[in-house]
């Protein structure tokens, strides 16, 4: 065997290499940009996606526009209501961020139908009131309704 | 938000692309067998059809059974593995050929046996959530493992460390299945608990510390590391279980406390062992000065060095370096083997390839839709990314060396089977991961129960 040769075949085998790392790296990269949704030819159709945002109800005089924090740790707190719906939690993605330790991290939301605002508990661990009635499934909130969350109350307000 | 457009995304199965990266794979691992024949011989070796073929037999099998039983698993990691395993057979044939050894034949048993572990992984193991049910049989099962080699009879000691166990012919390390197993019961616990873990404490100084009351589990999984440090003197192990708890209980409570709290209790145990320990002090001083005692204590560290400096960008070639001047280059000291005949460019390859895995299981993480599957990905991610970082930073001579194999390079039985199964367990949850949503649950008469589904969705939605 040459020096020559064994040079080469050096050469080949780390191009060999990285070819196939480049090649993993584009697999990778397609795998996140070119996914499409199939065609509805395997006989399973794809839901229609769904509208990402709830539309806010129509504006009318003595409906509520946002959510404030009236009692707690972030009084004053406030949150539009045309972004329904709204997450109530200590985590970063909540809307109305609380640093309440009886809080969970995603605890509850505050969402439209209709021309109603519902408030809905999110499988917290210490639950959400409204007065002293503990939530167990999505209940209508009107514009001074108080809910507690927490050591945290919360209001619809004009 | 990012989520709702993660539900509507639908991946593709991307099994073709899969086999392609397999076959290159399968160039990478064969061509380094020819070039090492090549390179020591001068000639081809005249079992490369033999050995190809079966290497070959072994992909093509893993490829079909992902195919049938998880057709939409990730499609890079299969390839991946498929390459470093055949590298790593490369150069422990050509270490075999300098040393008159025949480990390289043995690798290929172990491979075997990993591959068909894999294959039985997949198959059995239709849904990853199966295995929430075993976490604390899980449990008792690896420190049942972490204390076999404790035992007079089957347990060994070798270079120091007492982490094996011997019947008859076949010697285990069981460290490896228990790191495993360590991790579905972390997952288990962790998504049960971490509420309550999550939930209350005190800020100081920007930072959430846990309530004392809950440093229960930290303070345990703190002892047993402890307890193999002490015990069994094997220091890269206690390392790896107690940085992957940390990983862990972080990722699971999304509080930097935690990390406080346990990288005081690690630099605390290390400084504690430190002092009290010779192989510890040792290991350091090596690490600080490896040039003080080069023929004695740091013999093998400072060949590991002289072999990636002379191996330059491109290397020697294979079959031109002497990678065998450093004791155990099969084992520990493998990247130095491949920076000597291989060069920076190829450990530049190889450490980016480590990179994609624990990339791919990230993001296996990341799209699961149960926390049990996010954590143990996330998990098993952590397992690679700190062995990795472990062995290949102490050959490196940038953090103290501690023994530990480079998951599928390195010779050594258990340590490549448990990694087989561990990438199983990782492309099981990518499958259910990206798998399209199954169909919404039918609407009922009942007009309560038909408002409560409405909101459900919403609520997946948004989470």
């Amino acid at each position: 065997m040459s020096e020559l040769t064994l040079f080469l075949v050096r050469i080949a085998y780390l191009a060999i290499l990285w070819i196939f790392v480049l090649s993993a790296i584009s697999v990778i990269r397609s795998d996140m940009f070119g996914a499409r949704v199939p065609s509805p030819a395997g006989g399973t159709q794809p839901k229609p996606p769904k509208p990402a945002k709830q539309k806010a109800p129509p504006k009318r005089r003595g409906s509520p526009t946002h959510v404030a924090v009236i009692q707690g740790q972030n009084t004053g707190v406030t949150a539009a209501l045309a972004n329904a719906p709204i997450l109530i939690g200590r985590g970063n993605d909540a809307a109305i961020r609380l640093d309440d330790d009886y809080v969970s991290t995603r605890h509850a939301r505050i969402a439209a139908s209709g021309d109603q605002w519902y408030v809905e508990d999110l499988g917290s661990t210490n639950g959400t009131y409204l007065g002293t009635q503990r939530i167990t499934q999505p209940t209508t909130i009107g514009l001074g309704a108080q809910v507690r969350i927490g050591k945290t109350i919360l209001e619809l307000r004009k | 938000m990012a989520n709702a457009l993660l539900l509507q995304f639908v991946h593709r199965r991307r099994r073709g692309a899969e086999l392609f990266l397999l076959i290159l794979a399968l160039v990478v691992g064969i061509g380094a067998y020819a070039s090492v024949g090549l390179g020591v011989d001068g000639e081809v070796p005249a079992n490369l059809v033999g050995y190809g073929g079966w290497l070959a037999a072994l992909v093509i099998a893993a490829h079909v059974v992902v195919r049938m039983v998880a057709p939409y698993a990730d499609p890079v990691l299969l390839p991946i593995v498929a390459a470093l395993n055949g590298l790593g057979l490369a150069i422990i044939h050509r270490l075999d050929l300098a040393e008159d050894t025949g480990r390289a034949d043995q690798q290929l048993i172990w491979m075997t046996v990993g591959v068909v572990l894999f294959v039985a992984t997949l198959v059995l193991l239709p849904d990853h959530r199966l295995l929430a049910r075993f976490t604390y049989t899980s449990g008792l099962a690896a420190i049942a493992l972490l204390v076999l080699p404790m035992l007079p009879v089957i347990g060994n000691e070798v270079n120091g460390a007492r982490i094996w166990i011997r019947l008859g012919p076949v010697g285990f390390q069981p460290g490896e299945v228990a790191k495993l197993l360590l991790v579905i019961t972390f997952a288990g616990y962790l998504v049960v608990h971490r509420d309550a873990l999550a939930l209350a404490g005190r800020r100081l100084l920007f930072i959430d510390f846990p309530r004392g009351r809950d440093l229960g589990p930290i303070l345990v999984m703190w002892g047993v590391s402890l307890s193999i440090l002490v015990l069994q003197k094997d220091l890269g192990s206690s390392l790896l279980f107690f940085g992957l708890f940390l990983i862990m209980l972080y990722v699971a409570t999304e509080r930097p406390g935690w990390l406080v709290v346990g990288g005081a209790l690690f630099f605390g145990g290390a400084a504690v062992a430190f002092r009290i320990f010779g192989h510890v002090q040792q290991r350091v001083e090596i690490w600080l000065d490896p040039f003080a005692d080069r023929d004695g204590d740091g013999y093998q560290l400072v060949q590991g060095l002289y072999g990636f400096a002379w191996g330059e960008l491109t290397g020697r070639g294979l079959g031109q370096g002497m990678p065998s001047r450093v004791p155990e280059a099969e084992s520990d000291f493998i990247m130095a083997a491949i920076g000597e005949e291989l060069g920076l460019t190829a450990v530049l390859a190889v450490l980016l390839l480590y990179g994609l895995i624990v990339e791919r299981a990230l993001r296996a993480a990341l799209i699961s839709r149960d926390g049990f599957g996010k954590l143990v990905a996330t998990g098993l991610a952590g397992v690679f990314a700190l062995q990795v970082f472990v062995v290949i930073g102490g050959v490196t001579r940038l953090i103290p060396l501690t023994g530990l194999t480079t998951p599928f390079l390195s010779y050594g039985g258990s340590s490549l089977v448990a990694n087989w199964v561990i990438i199983a367990l990782l492309l099981r949850i990518s499958d259910q991961a990206r798998r399209p949503l199954p169909e919404a649950p039918q609407e009922t008469e009942d007009p309560d129960q038909q408002q409560t589904q409405v909101v459900k969705v919403q609520a997946g939605d948004d989470r």
